[in-house]
């Protein structure tokens, strides 16, 4: 079993939170230390997010992060090397667009990433059709593609998504950007208890997850949760004493 | 060999696909099986056919505009007459088909994107025909420049929705679209403005538009008893060029010229030419060729005309270069409004901006190519849209004088 699937699968409660590299005000300079913060306070795992100019996937707070760390000169390249140099025993999840990896090279993305702590890798706009552009190159490798299940996934495509999936599968728990407005559907617990029965890896939730209730909900129905704008939020206001507090509280649930 | 393209995943030799979020695949899915069956459903393809003739006044002619072929000094120019259908533009022909086709889907609120207006008023239109909720997203900046066509979408019973992110041009309103699309994917349709996107759309907007071609084919045949030389259009996500042109794929003898738009030049930071300059990425859920810089991300396109403002190219037409089918050349902001002149002084037509560049590329065309040979250009729009933008440009530039 594969690092990250083997880390997530030890416990319940986990708790992965997403940061945008290089949206801090030293820029990449800076990731070592939110990594750091984050490992202490109790993550399963980490996001670590890529910027990129049209993130389709994502509200406004992860894009208005990603326009920062643009404006620092944040690039892939740049990402990859900064994780060089950071060591954690917590597995490191890299979350990006298509199109920066494609314009680096999928060969080369994979291989800078073998002396970096990145174990999985999201990538919202590759769906399981189009996963050949990656799975080759990882197969062997201590990586695991990470599958997104949305709400409207019906149940015969759900189980196509899980049968050979690695690491943890991640249910996206609105129909929308991330980050939200509007409550979670009356039905999404039975989607999530539904999903987790289909497969033996740990089903995460995530998407608009903002709150201690939110937590407290969907580890009952799922294996942890992933948040993402608040936790960039807070770090961008730079509430560190809060995000470590939430994250000791949602562990503990 | 019969062209065949896309395969079955929706690629045209390396370039299209479906990059989308997993939130978006069951709708496209699904978007494949439904236009699948509406091709061989005769009760759909009637009420399309009906609705082509009636409403938006089909066929168009196919012009020989002697004029302007006198002023050009060498080949033959026939005009294939886009301008002349009901809301101005050739966007009506897809978005009436799309609007049908969300309609047999059971969807009743139906989104688009829109850069000069003209998609957007297309798809208000068809909506409101069909009576269907329609909320239209357009970059602010084109709401500024295309005033006119807001008024006219709201007119039609369309929200508009100002799009106040990155550039706020035309890739902005299309990232806001998806975003739109996603969170309300269950009773909406996105009626795709161009041959972009995920497949299917690329293939639905190219059929949906193919009617160009294949009435010009037939027009042309009748009138000179040969097949063009050439064909001429502009390019920005590239429908009313892949609408001329498919028809034709197999007459290898008719070259093809996409017109893409130079803006300020190609050597700027300011234009649209995205063959010429850009390289294959993934943008807005489709792999083609895309302004962008070294690390991937994806850069501003630019030009006078709000439809040509587009950072990327059709898939199809991406492999339509990469094989040779068509050529894909530039014309600037000032040559295309030197076309806007000239179409409008020597037929007493007044053309869109964004078919000002193929006019404009016509004419040099024209004198290469010389006197035995003959070519169809297609008038895409009408300029009514443009006057004010282009009275306040000239009027500057007299100022400056």
């Amino acid at each position: 079993m594969k690092t990250l699937q083997a880390k997530l699968s030890n416990k319940k409660n986990n708790f992965v939170p997403y940061i945008m590299a290089g949206d801090h005000e030293r820029g990449l300079e800076g990731l070592n230390e939110t990594i750091q913060l984050l490992e202490q306070a109790g993550s399963s795992a980490i996001e670590i997010g890529v910027p990129f100019s049209d993130p389709v996937a994502d509200g406004p707070v992860i894009e208005q992060a990603g326009l920062r760390a643009l404006a620092k000169n944040v690039s892939l390249s740049k990402i990859l090397d900064s994780l060089k140099s950071i060591e954690t025993e917590v597995p490191l999840v890299i979350m990006t667009y298509f199109n920066p990896v494609y314009q680096f090279g999928i060969e080369n993305f994979v291989a800078a990433l073998e002396s970096t702590a990145v174990k999985g890798l999201i990538i919202p706009d590759l769906p399981k059709e189009h996963e050949a552009y990656i799975k080759p190159f990882i197969t062997d490798k201590d990586i695991c593609l990470v599958p997104l299940v949305s709400l409207t996934t019906p149940i015969s495509r759900q189980k196509e998504l899980v049968v050979d999936a690695e690491g943890f599968i991640y249910a996206v728990a609105i129909n929308g950007v991330t980050g939200k407005e509007n409550a979670y559907s009356n039905q999404l617990d039975h989607h999530l208890e539904t999903l987790s029965k289909l497969t033996d890896i740990p089903v995460l939730t995530g998407f608009g997850i903002s709150t201690l209730t939110d937590v407290e909900r969907f580890n009952k129905v799922s294996a942890g949760v992933i948040v993402g704008s608040k936790i960039v939020r807070d770090l961008h206001e730079n509430k560190e004493s809060d995000v470590i507090k939430f994250i000791e509280n949602a562990i503990n649930f | 060999m019969t062209y065949n393209q896309p395969n079955n995943q929706g690629f045209y030799g390396q370039f299209g696909g479906q990059f989308v979020p997993e939130t978006l695949m069951t709708a496209v899915k699904e978007l494949e099986v439904a236009y699948e069956d509406s091709k061989k459903d005769p009760v759909f393809q009637a009420e399309l056919k009906e609705l082509l003739k009636d409403y938006v006044g089909r066929e168009n002619p196919l012009y020989f505009a002697k004029r302007l072929t006198e002023y050009a000094g060498g080949a033959k120019i026939y005009l294939k007459r886009e301008d002349l259908n009901h809301t101005g533009a050739h966007k009506i022909n897809n978005a009436l088909g799309q609007v049908l086709l969300a309609k047999k889907m059971g969807k009743n609120k139906v989104i688009a994107e829109t850069g000069a207006g003209q998609h957007g008023v297309a798809t208000a239109t068809a909506a409101a025909l069909f009576g269907m909720e329609c909320t239209i997203y357009m970059g602010e900046e084109d709401v500024k420049r295309q005033s006119l066509n807001v008024f006219r979408m709201e007119l039609l019973g369309a929200k508009v929705h100002s799009v106040t992110d990155g550039s706020r041009v035309l890739k902005d309103a299309v990232n806001a679209a998806l975003r739109a699309w996603v969170a309300q994917v269950e009773d909406t349709h996105y009626v795709m403005g161009s041959v972009l996107g995920p497949h299917p759309f690329p293939q639905i907007v190219r059929d949906y538009q193919a009617i160009i071609g294949q009435e010009a084919r037939a027009q042309f045949l009748e009138k000179e008893n040969k097949l063009p030389d050439a064909l001429v259009a502009c390019v920005g996500g590239g429908s009313n060029s892949m609408g001329l042109f498919y028809p034709f794929v197999n007459d290898e003898s008719v070259e093809m010229y996409g017109v893409e738009a130079a803006g300020l030049g190609i050597d700027t930071p300011h234009h649209a030419a995205t063959i010429t300059k850009g390289r294959p990425g993934v943008l807005h859920g489709t792999l083609m060729d895309v302004l962008q810089d070294e690390n991937g991300q994806i850069l501003e396109a630019f030009s006078i005309s709000a439809g040509l403002d587009y950072p990327g190219i059709g898939p199809e037409h991406s492999y339509f270069n990469a094989v040779g089918r068509a050529k894909y050349v530039d014309i600037t902001d000032e040559e295309a409004l030197e076309g806007f002149k000239i179409l409008s002084r020597t037929e007493g037509i007044i053309p869109a901006l964004e078919s000002s560049h193929a006019i404009a590329y016509a004419v040099k065309l024209a004198k290469e190519l010389g006197s035995e040979k003959t070519m169809i250009v297609c008038l895409s729009g009408r300029g009514d849209k443009d006057v004010v933008q282009v009275k306040e440009r000239l009027e500057a530039e007299k100022e400056v004088k």
